[in-house]
């Protein structure tokens, strides 16, 4: 997500052109001045478990960095165009290398029924807290568990959306025409289980960006009764790498790639029971691995949450989640999995709770969210506690604690990975 | 005799009638009257309002921090249904951020939260009304009203405050409530409250609402500058309307998610 790639370049290129453009062109208004923010910040995150990671690029340090924010917008009045950039530029003593990444950089088309943008664009689908079954949007797990700010968990698509607003529904239209995976926790700062240790040459081949392999998501909205409904579907690919291999028994080489998937799901969120409940489904329909005998293809799945939210006194507030995922082809996976991975359990389980408690005058923050399942016996837990020394200046302190029974597990493959974060902040 | 008796009666009804309906009406408002109207002077002024209001939030050693946004506001009904959208423009790190509100007096509230990094609308959980608004003095229930039947009222005096007559009356909540008795001056003529103290368990003023300048903006009276002060941490907010405009006819579209995600600029600037 940090490299300047061919695709950053398009992008570059088109806001350069489309920012050359308008300025060249004379406003036919008086234009509004352009907005500009940002900030400053120092971020790391240290391993605390003490053991050493092989090929680690510096020992414990998971995290360190310095980065700087700019974000422009312009709006000019009486336009139907406007423009948002938001850039970083950062130094990553982990890699000893410096860095400009592009987050966000879009043009907006506004119309009375509809309106477009096109760009880099930050997506976010979904009722879930921290979970994400219709947020088919790529992620970035290695900011997550790193302690990095909640923000950088989710990470731009380069796409073209549209907006439809009707007394009916309104819909948002997505057209993704280069993919983007997820970031992982990578070699060299993060513990993971991999069941080939020693082939170490892996081929990743990510869909091309073709006509046929463009990505197509939607989703139709309303309010009913006091409830937000939602729909989606969404046509493209897992954002997490499947495998292939000439014989899973004991392979001599291993490729990975990125198999097609189609999700169509819906959601519903609405105060009820003195506080906010959400409910989501999505059907995972993996369209490489239909008979679920693919051992390196994820099997098609339902996954659907439930929860709910309360605030009481004294700013606290408090969320619990109940996630399930359930495998159809459950015997089918069974009789075709090799030795060397994880068996996952037919209905994987997640139960969450978020605790977030404010003091002096909202200036100190403490919060902790945990994720437990009962079926993988791991925990995932984060504290944290932030406060903000001035409006400009904030300060956090928190920790990602894994543990688990089984070394393989989701969370329980990184229990050598907990560590301890730190954060400061500079708004202006 | 019976005739005479009940003419008399009569009599005495008709010229009560005629002396309650007389320019005197006001003298005889009941504590219950007074409040509601206030409510809907103060809560429910215009049909809609649009608003830029700047908040001062300061601590005992006098440090400073700032919330500036936009208020949009619309009325369905007098002393019932409203709907509010916020823009706010600082702090830095929260500019772009809107708040939306379906209120209802006899339920809960329905609100949304749109959160810009990460382009996400939310539903958040109703605060308790007497948490803080944005980490001021102000809470919710100050922000956007109580219920006149959820407290117990009565007409202390009529005085002057700053050179205005003031009703001074006294309320006691009927059920839980943060505050035990609340003192409030209202205006006499545009029924604005100029004045509230909040009295807690010990019977000890621990808040204290003043309103300073009164405009006249669209015919209606509103108040520019606002305090709440915490008498005993010290804190203080100052509110300033920095602009006021009511009877905007601003559509019901725009406290939507669409305008969540993408402020309407013909009303935030």
């Amino acid at each position: 997500m940090d490299k300047v790639t061919c695709s950053d370049r398009i992008i570059y290129l088109f806001l350069l052109l489309s920012f050359g453009f308008w300025f060249l062109s004379p406003p036919l208004y008086g234009a509004e001045e352009p907005s500009i923010k940002g900030f400053l910040q120092t971020n790391y995150s240290a391993r605390i478990t003490g053991v050493k990671l092989p090929g680690a690029k510096r020992q414990e340090l998971m995290l360190g960095e310095e980065r700087g924010r700019l974000e422009g917008s312009y709006y000019p009045p009486n336009s139907n165009i406007g423009f948002d950039v938001k850039a970083d530029l950062f130094h990553d003593w982990v890699e000893d290398s410096w860095g400009v990444a592009l987050r966000e950089g879009y043009m907006d088309y506004l119309m009375d029924k509809f309106d477009v943008r096109i760009g880099r664009q930050i997506v976010t689908w979904g009722v879930g807290d921290l979970l994400f079954i219709n947020d088919v949007f790529p992620k970035d797990w290695e900011a997550f568990y790193s302690g990095r700010p909640l923000d950088y968990l989710k990470q731009g698509v380069d796409a073209g959306k549209l907006n439809l607003y009707t007394e009916l529904a309104s819909a948002e239209f997505i057209v993704i025409p280069h993919f983007t995976p997820d970031n992982l926790p990578s070699i060299g700062r993060f513990f993971f289980f991999d069941p080939y240790p020693n082939i170490m040459n892996r081929e990743v081949e990510k869909p091309k960006t073709t006509f046929v392999n463009t990505e197509y998501a939607l989703r139709i909205y309303r309010s009913l009764g006091g409830a937000d409904l939602s729909a989606y579907a969404y046509k493209g690919f897992y954002r997490d790498p499947a495998m292939r291999a000439d014989n899973f028994t004991s392979p001599t080489t291993i490729a990975h790639f990125y198999p097609e998937l189609a999700v169509y799901g819906a959601s519903l969120q609405k105060s009820a029971l003195g506080g906010v409940i959400s409910a989501e489904y999505g059907y995972y329909d993996s369209m490489d691995d239909r008979n679920g005998k693919d051992p390196g293809i994820e099997n098609s799945q339902s996954k659907f949450l439930i929860g709910y939210q309360k605030a009481f006194q004294n700013d606290l507030t408090v969320g619990l989640q109940y996630y399930g995922e359930l495998m159809p082809q459950y015997k089918e996976y069974k009789a075709n999995l090799p030795p060397a991975f994880f068996r996952k359990k037919e209905l994987h389980q997640y139960i969450t709770l978020r605790v977030t408690k404010l003091l002096k005058y909202q200036t100190v923050k403490l919060s902790l969210f945990t994720f437990y399942s009962p079926d993988e016996e791991d925990f995932f837990i984060t504290p944290e506690a932030s406060i903000n020394v001035t409006d400009n200046m904030l300060l956090a302190l928190g920790a990602n604690i894994f543990a688990g029974v089984k070394d393989n597990a989701t969370f329980g493959q990184q229990h050598k990975n907990s560590n301890i974060y730190v954060l400061t902040r500079h708004s202006f | 005799m019976n005739i005479s008796k009940s003419s008399i009666a009569l009599g005495l009804f008709i010229v009560l009638r005629l002396w309650s309906a007389s320019a005197f009406a006001d003298e005889k408002m009941t504590a219950e009257e007074i409040i509601a109207k206030s409510r809907l002077a103060f809560y429910y002024a215009g049909d809609d309002m649009k608003a830029k209001v700047l908040m001062e939030l300061i601590n005992k050693e006098g440090q400073k921090r700032i919330r500036e946004l936009t208020m949009l506001k619309k009325d369905y009904q007098e002393g019932g249904d409203q709907k509010y959208f916020m823009y706010f423009y600082k702090p830095a790190d929260v500019k772009g951020t809107t708040f939306m509100v379906y209120k209802y007096p006899d339920r809960d509230d329905d609100r949304w939260l749109f959160i810009p990094a990460i382009n996400l609308v939310k539903r958040i959980a109703v605060n308790d009304k007497y948490s803080s608004f944005v980490g001021s003095d102000f809470t919710y229930e100050d922000i956007s009203g109580r219920k006149p039947d959820d407290d117990s009222h009565s007409l202390l005096r009529k005085e002057a405050l700053n050179g205005k007559t003031c009703y001074v009356i006294e309320s006691i909540p009927k059920g839980y409530s943060e505050y035990t008795k609340r003192i409030s001056w209202i205006d006499d003529t545009n029924f604005l409250p100029l004045k509230e103290e909040f009295y807690d368990k010990q019977n000890e003023l621990y808040r204290q609402f003043e309103a300073f300048e009164i405009k006249d903006i669209n015919n209606i009276p509103t108040e520019i500058k606002r305090v709440m002060n915490n008498t005993k941490t010290g804190h203080r907010t100052e509110v300033t309307f920095q602009s006021t405009e009511y009877n905007l006819r601003i559509g019901d579209d725009i406290f939507s998610e669409r305008y969540l995600r993408r402020p309407p600029a013909e009303w935030i600037k």
